[in-house]
């Protein structure tokens, strides 16, 4: 479990996030959402200590991650942060092997390469494991960097955004594989914490959602508790239509 | 009616003159004087060709940060001329009357400016840094390619053409003087009829046409006498990187307009006076030998800095 | 992989054999065991030479490469970075205050002045967009530029401008046993740097992968530059720079076989040793007996590479 503890940030003078205090469950997904502006990312960087917390406390699984030593926090949190341009010239299959990186520290051992196999396979990149990563297009090296994140064998994966620059069917297949992996009583259980801005993908495979406005917490709940119309209206300051399709939320936003 | 600020400009431009001439004069006045007054006369040559040179080209170019010089055109010269030296041999070279050596150079210069000039606005157009950064590279290239064949040189050979190509402004050269003078008044001469057209020219290249103007033509012509114009302060003084663009960024700070009647004599002016005012410092009150130019290209260097990382770089 | 490992090193190996056969003075490397002149001047001058040519090479090209990883960056290099001309700068202070000093300490100065150069430098492209690459080494070169020309005023006022002369152009010709062994040095900071190559290579996916990781960031970039103004002010300091190594062999590289260091790091080594080896070797021949600088020929050769990367495809910097 992650309990995030009175929780502010500031950047400059602006206030990012304002006393944010939450738990996000362990075992299945949780998504971020929100309007653009409202501290997600932050939020999010603040938890993998991408960030480091000004004030507050925030602790996964009892550990404290403004004091553990980073390389422990490496076996437990996978990141896989927004890629803003790859300068460097890797091949996939390297890059993903990075994943291993915390826990063999430079000496791969069987064990490691399998692991890397499978998350190759996972994610659809075996016709795309030898190119270089500056060849392929957005949605393939997104692809790339959260097989990367997964292959990294944590409890905790948090991913920005990582919807961004894929097609409807790698989205589809991605946020698929992500939902099987955080199944409880499964042998590898993770617990997955995403951003995410399409909706509909939340409505349909997330377990918890952390709402967030202007840097403060709006609501935090199970989806059929927050996915409502009032609550998603006032959250984005839109009139929203939700209907049940399959006995699932459908959120009609974009007409 | 002249303008007061171009009036206070040519104040200010004499005043720093008759410092330069009368400051400290003693001894053998007659002798003295005449030095000081051919240095004082490469000075203001080179000062209003630098000035001249450097604002059409960024007229024609549509940009306030590149010069001539930060595209490498005044290490092509040199590079022009060692290779003359290379292919003519040194004493040849030596032999050749200073007329026709100078214009066998500047001659050359046009065109490869001019082939430069196509190969870095042919693929950049649309990417400025691209440009500019391949323009600093090939005076580099340039640069390095002039020691090279300066090695190749027999040394004894080398030693010969070394004082008749490189120049600075304490060994000018009375009869290459007049001659860039000549040169410099043609081109001057050139370029009055056409200061109206170059307001027309910084509209850039579509509005240019559109209005009637026969630009391709025109850019061809001006980038000429761009080129002959770098020769004239290269060959005089050899390089100095950044004043143009320290004196382009001065006159259009100072006179605040688009019209090339005011701009370009400020800018020969503005030159002329940091380079009189700087070397009369430098040499009757510092006493200080010969580093005007570095201390220009430190103070270029920081504007220039100032200008890319204000992102004033259009 | 292996290919090309092996490719480097026969190439290497060709090379050296050539380097120690010619020179002013005719040796014949068939007399060696029988001749003690020979072998004298063999030891004396021919394989330091070749040695110095080769680690100033390959550790000028190592660090280009780790510079380029740690700016990301595909246009950095110590001398498109101010880093080379504050090395001289620190040189120049260091000579003019203490002449005396041993070589070593003198070295020291130079790389800390290096290390405060490449700081001043990552602060001026600190707030630089990512989506404008070309800007970080433009402004590198100004940058370089103005410490130079402050280290020009200073070497030209205190009649210095020989010694900064000698630090600018890479030469070898002057190499003799006795005389380049700091050099070796360099070499070292080159194994370092291929222990940590996985470090690097991290590095080079920037801070949040790193921290994502669990690498310790700080401490690898520390060690990166510190590496980086090592090697700048070891060079400077003995043979004189070697300008675009840096830049020239791991572009190449990279372009052949990607910027994952632990398999690319030794191909960097050997094709910058190979490479500064070969000017060496050609500045001797094409005008013999005088000699041009390998620093002269490679500046020649880098700037045509570094237009053809820059000119020759769009920016993938």
């Amino acid at each position: 479990m992650i309990q995030i503890q009175n929780v502010s940030h500031v950047i400059g003078k602006s206030p990012i996030l304002t006393g944010i205090t939450t738990r996000i469950p362990r075992h299945g997904i949780t998504a971020l959402i929100g309007p653009n502006g409202a501290g997600k990312s932050t939020l999010l960087n603040l938890i993998a200590r991408l960030t480091p917390l000004q004030s507050g406390q925030i602790t996964v699984d009892d550990v404290d991650v403004s004091t553990a030593p980073t390389q422990e926090l490496a076996l437990k949190i996978a990141v896989v942060a927004q890629q803003l341009g790859v300068s460097s010239r890797l091949r996939v299959r390297d890059l993903v092997a990075f994943g291993r990186w915390p826990h063999h520290r430079g000496r791969p051992a069987q064990r490691d390469e399998d692991a890397v196999d499978q998350a190759i396979a996972a994610f659809d990149l075996q016709a795309l494991q030898y190119r270089f990563l500056d060849e392929l297009s957005g949605g393939q090296q997104q692809r790339a960097f959260v097989a990367m994140g997964v292959v990294q064998d944590t409890d905790w994966v948090l991913l920005d955004e990582p919807l961004n620059n894929l097609d409807m069917y790698h989205a589809k297949e991605l946020t698929a594989g992500l939902h099987a992996m955080s199944r409880p009583g499964t042998e590898r259980s993770r617990s997955i914490v995403m951003v995410v801005h399409e909706i509909n993908y939340v409505a349909a495979w997330a377990d918890h959602i952390v709402a967030l406005k202007d840097g403060a917490l709006v609501f935090s709940g199970p989806p059929d508790q927050v996915l409502t119309e009032p609550i998603l209206s006032d959250l984005f300051g839109m009139p929203i239509r939700v209907v049940s399709i399959d006995g699932k939320p459908v959120i009609l936003h974009h007409m | 009616m002249p303008d007061r600020r171009l009036l206070l400009l040519a104040g200010l431009l004499l005043a720093a003159c008759s410092f330069f001439l009368f400051w400290g004069l003693k001894g053998p006045v007659g002798f003295i004087l005449e030095l000081r007054v051919v240095k004082l006369a490469a000075l203001l040559l080179v000062g209003a060709a630098i000035g001249v040179s450097t604002m059409i080209f960024q007229t024609v170019t549509g940009n306030r940060i590149l010069t001539p010089a930060i595209m490498g055109f005044d290490a092509l010269f040199l590079l022009i001329q060692t290779l003359l030296v290379i292919v003519l041999g040194g004493s040849a070279y030596i032999g050749l009357l200073g007329p026709a050596k100078f214009l066998i150079e500047t001659a050359i210069m046009m065109v490869a400016a001019m082939a430069l000039f196509s190969v870095l606005m042919g693929r950049g157009r649309t990417d400025l840094h691209r440009m500019i950064l391949a323009g600093v590279i090939f005076g580099v290239l340039f640069r390095s390619l002039t020691a090279f064949f300066q090695r190749i040189l027999d040394p004894s050979e080398f030693s010969v053409v070394q004082g008749a190509m490189f120049a600075s402004f304490n060994s000018v050269d009375t009869a290459q003087l007049a001659l860039a003078g000549v040169v410099c008044l043609a081109a001057f001469t050139a370029i009055r009829p056409l200061i109206r057209a170059l307001d027309v020219v910084g509209l850039g290249r579509k509005s240019a046409i559109g209005l009637g103007l026969p630009y391709d033509r025109m850019v061809l012509g001006l980038l000429a006498l761009v080129a002959a114009l770098v020769s004239v302060s290269t060959a005089l003084v050899g390089p100095i990187t950044f004043l143009g663009l320290l004196v382009a960024a001065l006159a259009h700070s100072m006179m605040r307009t688009h019209r090339h009647a005011l701009l370009l004599p400020a800018a020969a002016m503005i030159s002329a006076l940091i380079l009189v005012s700087g070397q009369a410092i430098f040499e009757r009150v510092l006493r200080m030998q010969s580093t005007l130019s570095v201390i220009v290209e430190f103070a270029g260097g920081m504007l220039f800095l100032y200008l890319v990382l204000r992102g004033r770089v259009r | 992989m292996r290919f090309s490992y092996l490719l480097t090193f026969v190439a290497l190996l060709v090379l050296s054999l050539i380097s120690a056969a010619i020179g002013a003075a005719t040796l014949d490397l068939g007399t060696l065991g029988s001749d003690p002149e020979a072998l004298r001047l063999m030891l004396a001058s021919r394989l330091p030479r070749t040695f110095a040519a080769l680690l100033t090479g390959a550790s000028m090209a190592v660090a280009g490469v780790i510079m380029q990883l740690l700016v990301r960056n595909r246009f950095v290099e110590p001398g498109t970075t101010g880093t080379t001309e504050a090395a001289m700068l620190g040189l120049l202070a260091v000579t003019l205050a203490a002449p005396a000093m041993p070589l070593i300490l003198k070295m020291s100065v130079s790389a800390l002045a290096a290390l405060v150069g490449m700081g001043g430098f990552l602060i001026l492209i600190r707030k630089l967009p990512p989506s404008q690459p070309l800007l970080v080494p433009l402004i590198g070169l100004i940058y370089s530029g103005i410490i130079g020309a402050g280290t020009t005023f200073i070497a030209y006022q205190w009649d210095m401008m020989q010694y900064l002369g000698v630090w600018m152009s890479g030469e070898f010709s002057g190499v003799l046993a006795g005389r380049y062994e700091l050099l070796w040095l360099a070499g070292l900071m080159t194994v370092i740097a291929y222990i940590a190559a996985d470090q690097f290579t991290i590095a080079g996916l920037g801070r949040n992968a790193s921290i994502s990781l669990g690498l310790k960031y700080r401490q690898v970039m520390a060690l990166g530059l510190v590496t980086v103004s090592m090697v700048t002010a070891l060079v400077v300091v003995t043979v004189g720079m070697v300008p675009f190594v840096g830049l020239v062999v791991p572009n190449i590289v990279a372009r052949m076989m990607g910027d994952n260091l632990r398999a690319s790091l030794p191909v960097v080594a050997g094709m910058g040793a190979g490479m500064v080896l070969a000017c060496d070797v050609l500045g001797r021949l094409v005008r013999f007996p005088y000699e041009i600088p390998a620093g002269t020929i490679f500046g020649v050769f880098g700037a045509v590479v570094f237009l053809w990367l820059l000119l020759a495809r769009p920016a993938r910097a």
